[in-house]
């Protein structure tokens, strides 16, 4: 079995999940680290559920099994709820609390869990919320929220906050490096520590 | 050397710039589009770069390029791979003199596929090498590798990686990109290039003495290897592979296949020396019916026998399922684990004013239960608005549609086709339909851009895939010239208009051509258009559920009253259908 860290993030296609990965791969060349990486792309990133499979340290393939994730960052609410069972136990969650409800829900008229139900689905697990839109708008761009997502995680990550904090950099466009540093930060300091 | 994490198409595309690839072209298709939008926006190097109207006529300019001796690569999906299947069939005999890679990418579980076809059979069919990559470093030098193997056998080479390798991430280690060009030549020699029939049965007779020694050279390279460790043994292909390495005891040995055709000795002699034998690969049992020749009274476990299944893609915990069930693994490390039921889909859904939902709208609401054939792109998302009956193949809506017409059935025929999907295949059914005199409109969505693979460019945006301005093709002069008499451009913001022209379509006979123009959403956003979003007053608003049915993802509704997200992108088509105008732009109320 291979020693990875697994790492799932999920969210709706255009949350910047894609970034939010490729940060975590920059970070691990820095710490001179394998990663392994998968993720949807294609149709499906059309306002769907998206995932992406990140493996610090992997060395094999990049799907992680369901059961056995080690840290699980969701962008949106509900979606921390659909793919919880990836968490293994003892796994940590990483949510924003802010949720964007399906359309299904208007258009076939389904009901979706209130935000109340969900939490209390998630607090099986070791469960970090925060509110990661209003935190974006605060560091000074909504479309920062994935940088925050990620600042909050860091601490439950195998990696060191320096290398994140320079992979933040190297990645994301140069005018916006400034707000995606305070991003980073702020996230980390509502994720806490533990 | 040089260590980046690159999506697995990344990795393929600077392998083939490391190769000095000359020449490229394909057509877009998920999960292979990504390797031709890194290679056509590489500036240090001049060499030439098309996206090709459809995978066969790909095929053919890059086939042609390899007769004058460059290097070329041809990209598209797996069933890419059927619209370009003439030309492979006998590029095998014809040969090439410069590389040929043709990558043919698969995708089990059909993530964004109408089939789970598997172009290791088409390799297979036409007698070409096939490489099948298990992750992202062993894409990156395999491809580069291909090349070679083209040049020295003279043959095409069939390149398979799948969606988990495509759209798959790890850190590479890379080469230096070549920096020196080659210009083709092609020197005439008729009785390579010319398949009349005296010349092609010779031909036939060379591609077949060419197996034996690809067969050994595979072996040679590396693609195909084994470690004997034990009386048992795990033969893997593709990226299941990976997912066995991860999973393999001690004590077992393993094999992984790489590449086809497969050294029948070398395979026979590794399953003989083992008391049983699992076969695991994703698709079609290219490795198993071979091994099932070669393995005499060994045991097999497979899919033949039931142990694998035919269907989907696999993964960790079902590579580990499959090696449990056939007693390779004690017991499976992944305890079963099962996602919550209940929770409301979130399914892809065609973007916050997306020009398709409103023309959809419109064609419903004048054609109402008609029949509604349509094709490959986003807008085979009409599915949730009741606007698509039938999706078989690029193209096959104009063609379904004119069988329909003449089979009989008594309802109209409403056929819809964005822009590249048209001049892919659709151009030839319209002519046929013309020619036969059906009964049906042709709704063409044109957004000016193949949208739903990553918008790469076609003829009809007006530039290259290098970005080189051209003049756009008319849609309305092709449709004229193929002999359709109505043809009308609508703009499907304007409801109204949009309607009047369907009804006018609706009232005659023949086959009418509605094009149905206006940008991509998220290309127009890309270019800078702002159109102001639109707001709901709360007062006006009857909570009558009209916008709420349309669909839009940017459409809320709570406390009996309509809202709009700032998903918003100013179409204005919600408030055209609002019974009570309660639906106004940000700002002007």
């Amino acid at each position: 079995m291979s020693g990875s860290f697994d790492i799932l993030i999920v969210g709706i296609g255009g949350q910047g999940t894609i970034l939010a990965s490729n940060i975590l791969g920059e970070a691990c060349l820095i710490e001179n680290r394998h990663i392994r990486g998968a993720e949807t792309h294609g149709m499906a990133q059309r306002g769907g559920s998206v995932e992406s499979h990140i493996r610090i340290g992997g060395e094999f393939g990049p799907l992680i099994t369901p059961g056995q994730a080690d840290l699980l960052i969701s962008f949106d609410l509900l979606e921390a709820l659909r793919y919880s069972h990836f968490l293994k136990q003892g796994g940590k969650m990483v949510v924003n609390s802010h949720m964007v409800l399906p359309t299904s829900v208007f258009t076939q008229k389904l009901t979706a869990p209130m935000e109340s139900e969900i939490i209390a689905g998630l607090k099986k697990h070791h469960l970090c919320l925060l509110d990661a839109d209003s935190l974006a708008v605060e560091a000074g761009s909504p479309l920062s929220a994935n940088v925050v997502m990620l600042g909050a995680a860091s601490s439950a990550m195998p990696l060191k906050y320096e290398s994140l904090l320079e992979a933040v950099k190297r990645l994301v466009p140069k005018k916006t490096m400034e707000i995606n540093v305070k991003a980073f930060e702020t996230g980390r300091k509502a994720g806490g520590t533990s | 050397m040089e260590r980046k994490y690159l999506l697995g198409n990344e990795a393929i595309a600077h392998a083939c710039l490391e190769a000095g690839v000359d020449f490229v072209s394909g057509y877009p298709g998920t999960p292979s589009s990504d390797v031709i939008d890194t290679i056509r926006v590489q500036p240090d190097r001049s060499f030439y770069v098309e996206w090709s109207v459809n995978e066969k006529v790909a095929l053919e300019n890059a086939l042609a390029a390899a007769w004058c001796g460059v290097r070329a690569l041809c990209t598209m999906k797996h069933v890419g791979l059927n619209v370009a299947a003439d030309p492979l069939m006998t590029s095998a005999y014809t040969g090439v003199t410069g590389g040929l890679v043709i990558m043919s990418a698969d995708d089990p579980f059909a993530h964004s596929s109408q089939n789970e076809q598997d172009t290791r059979c088409y390799a297979h069919f036409a007698h070409v090498p096939c490489l099948d990559p298990a992750s992202v470093q062993e894409a990156h030098e395999m491809i580069r590798d291909a090349f070679l193997l083209s040049e020295e056998f003279g043959l095409p080479v069939i390149f398979r990686p799948t969606t988990r390798i495509c759209h798959s991430k790890g850190d590479v280690d890379l080469g230096p990109a070549v920096t020196s060009t080659r210009k083709g030549e092609f020197h005439k020699d008729p009785r390579q290039y010319v398949v009349i029939p005296a010349h092609t049965r010779v031909l036939h007779k060379k591609l077949n003495e060419k197996q034996a020694a690809i067969r050994k050279r595979l072996v040679e390279k590396g693609f195909n290897r084994y470690e004997l460790r034990g009386k048992t043994a795990v033969i893997a292909s593709g990226i299941a592979a990976s997912y066995v390495q991860e999973l393999l005891p001690r004590g077992v040995s393993f094999m992984k296949i790489g590449a086809y055709p497969i050294d029948e000795e070398w395979l026979g002699g590794f399953v003989r020396k083992h008391e049983k034998v699992l076969v695991i690969e994703e698709l079609a049992p290219e490795v198993e019916e071979c091994v099932r020749q070669v393995a005499g009274c060994v045991p097999v476990f497979g899919k033949k026998n039931g142990y694998a299944p035919y269907e989907g893609e696999l993964s960790p915990a079902a590579v580990a399922a499959i090696m449990e069930k056939a007693g390779f693994l004690p017991k499976n490390p992944f305890p079963q684990v099962s996602p919550l039921q209940g929770l409301p889909p979130r399914p892809p859904i065609l973007c916050a004013g997306c020009l398709h939902r409103g023309m959809f709208y419109a064609i419903k609401k004048v054609f109402k239960d008609a029949i509604y054939p349509s094709d490959i792109g986003c807008y085979t998302l009409g599915l949730q608005l009741g606007t698509v009956d039938t999706c078989i193949c690029m193209g096959a809506s104009i063609t379904v549609a004119s069988g329909i017409s003449h089979s009989g059935e008594p309802h109209d025929v409403v056929c819809t086709i964005g822009d590249s999907t048209f001049l892919h295949t659709g151009i030839q059914g319209l002519m046929n339909a013309v020619y036969n005199g059906a009964n049906m409109t042709v709704v063409i969505l044109d957004n000016r851009i193949t949208a739903m693979t990553g918008h790469q460019p076609n003829p009809n945006t007006g530039i290259t895939a290098t970005g080189v301005e051209i003049p756009a093709v008319s849609l309305d002069a092709v449709c004229r010239a193929c002999g359709v008499n109505f043809v009308e451009t609508v703009d499907p913001y304007d409801i109204t208009g949009t309607l009047n022209v369907l009804h006018e379509a609706k009232k005659r006979k023949g086959v009418k051509v509605v094009i149905a123009r206006q940008m991509c959403v998220i290309s127009a956003r890309r270019a800078g258009v702002k159109r102001g979003r639109y707001t709901v007053d709360k007062e006006a608003c009857t909570g009558c559920g009209t916008c709420v049915r349309f669909g839009c993802p940017a459409i809320e509704f709570s406390d009996e009253k309509a809202r709009i997200s700032d998903l918003c992108s100013g179409c204005s088509v919600c408030a055209q259908l609002c019974p009570v105008g309660a639906i106004g732009r940000e700002g002007k109320r």
